[in-house]
């Protein structure tokens, strides 16, 4: 095997968590990282050196934009993708988590997900998403307030129904 | 280099949990977080936040790989239309099981449908039996052609180039709202496919097959822009000749 395809196979389970992650459906998320390994690999010549792992990011990140694009706006697909995820994960705190994701716009999930649960830098996620590092640090921002809000928020809604 | 009585911005805060922070500031930072008990709840939270996140989802990385992503596999196969709802449609058609999901999807938009799926089988009933002038440019003037109909209809009209069939060419039609355009195919048997599209009032739609005699027409919409695509009756050709259109469409606009 080449190094090139073996510093592929070696990103292969952060890709899966991340895609995990954004899209929050299991099988969606393997067919993203089939896709995103197809494509890098097809692309294995044009690859001249440089980070793979960030390159292989890139490709994911655009891949699931393209599929969110193509799929019809149903805001009732949310809730089902939701109990799919929930199902594997045991943990309340899991589930707010994830939940709280789900109620993100994409950008902003890609940014917080690149950042806390990938490690990268603002300035691979800047490449990544192909803005400036303004717009990530901005997107960051709102991001966490948002999903701060949905964590804090959902306990005290319960109390207030009464 | 840095001042202590500077005030801490929002970014700073966020760049010292990141690690993202000058050294010299960090410890700027910390006295700051002591004195704003505020700030320094938040910071805990994103803290937490990033916690709860690896607790979630870095079983992940302990799961087994599943074979369909192992690199030898992935290397020896062809690359394989793996996702998306109107992928997975196709590959439910191809498996003749198209039934139980048109079932599903039934719901929305049977109007839209309706209405382009029956000019588009018009249109392709009219001009495929046509022997000497079935289209308006011929496939030859490609270019031109695809010009022409993008001008006219107000969106990118390409010619998607599918296997085993040639461009016979295209036509400008009158759509349900404006103009459509018109594509045809032929194959080296003579079997012909239309590929019809129009501006679609809906975003996207998932794919619908529909049977009128011996003609079927698959439908689906994407980025505001209806696609019919006609031929024979045979689902699993008409199946084929579709995902060639949509996998381009897709690369094209992605």
């Amino acid at each position: 095997m080449t190094a090139f395809r073996q510093s592929v196979e070696a990103m292969i389970p952060a890709l899966r968590r991340y895609a995990r992650a954004l899209t929050r459906d299991a099988d969606i998320a393997d067919d993203l990282v089939q896709d995103t390994l197809v494509r890098a690999l097809r692309s294995e010549r044009l690859f001249l050196g440089g980070d793979v792992r960030s390159w292989l990011y890139t490709i994911l990140t655009n891949l699931n934009k393209n599929r969110r694009r193509s799929l019809a706006r149903r805001p009732t697909l949310m809730p089902l993708l939701d109990n799919n995820a929930d199902a594997s994960g045991t943990e309340a705190e899991g589930r707010d988590i994830a939940r709280a994701l789900s109620t993100l716009v994409e950008e902003q999930r890609s940014v917080l997900l690149l950042v806390m649960l990938e490690g990268l830098s603002y300035r691979e996620v800047a490449d990544i998403q192909g803005v400036p590092i303004g717009t990530v640090m901005s997107r960051l921002a709102r991001a966490r307030a948002h999903v701060r809000a949905s964590l804090d928020g959902e306990r005290p809604a319960l109390r207030r129904v009464k | 280099m840095t001042d202590p009585n500077i005030p801490v911005t929002e970014d700073e805060l966020h760049a010292y949990v990141d690690n993202e922070l000058p050294a010299e500031r960090r410890g700027d930072v910390e006295a700051w977080l002591a004195a704003h008990p505020d700030d320094a709840a938040r910071v805990q939270s994103w803290r937490a936040m990033a916690e709860a996140l690896h607790a979630r989802y870095d079983q992940v990385l302990d799961e087994t790989v599943p074979k369909r992503l192992e690199i030898e596999r992935l290397v020896r196969q062809p690359r394989r239309w793996v996702y998306g709802a109107i992928a997975a449609t196709l590959v439910a058609f191809i498996a003749g099981g198209g039934a139980g999901w048109i079932a599903r999807g039934a719901a929305a938009m049977p109007s839209t449908f309706q209405s382009f799926t029956v000019d588009a089988l018009d249109a392709h009933r009219l001009y495929v039996v046509e022997v000497r002038h079935p289209v308006e440019v011929p496939g030859s003037e490609r270019d031109h052609l695809q010009q022409w109909l993008t001008k006219r209809c107000g969106w990118d009209v390409r010619a998607p180039e599918l296997a085993g069939l040639k461009l016979v060419g295209g036509r400008l039609l009158p759509g349900p709202s404006g103009p459509a355009s018109f594509l045809m195919y032929e194959s080296t048997s003579g079997e012909r496919f239309t590929v019809y599209t129009a501006k679609a009032e809906t975003e996207a739609t998932q794919m619908r097959y529909s049977v009128h005699g011996s003609d079927g027409a698959l439908f689906w919409a994407d980025r505001g822009v209806a696609y019919v695509v006609s031929g024979g009756s045979d689902r699993t050709r008409l199946t084929q000749v579709a995902q060639g259109v949509y996998d381009q469409m897709e690369k094209s606009g992605g």
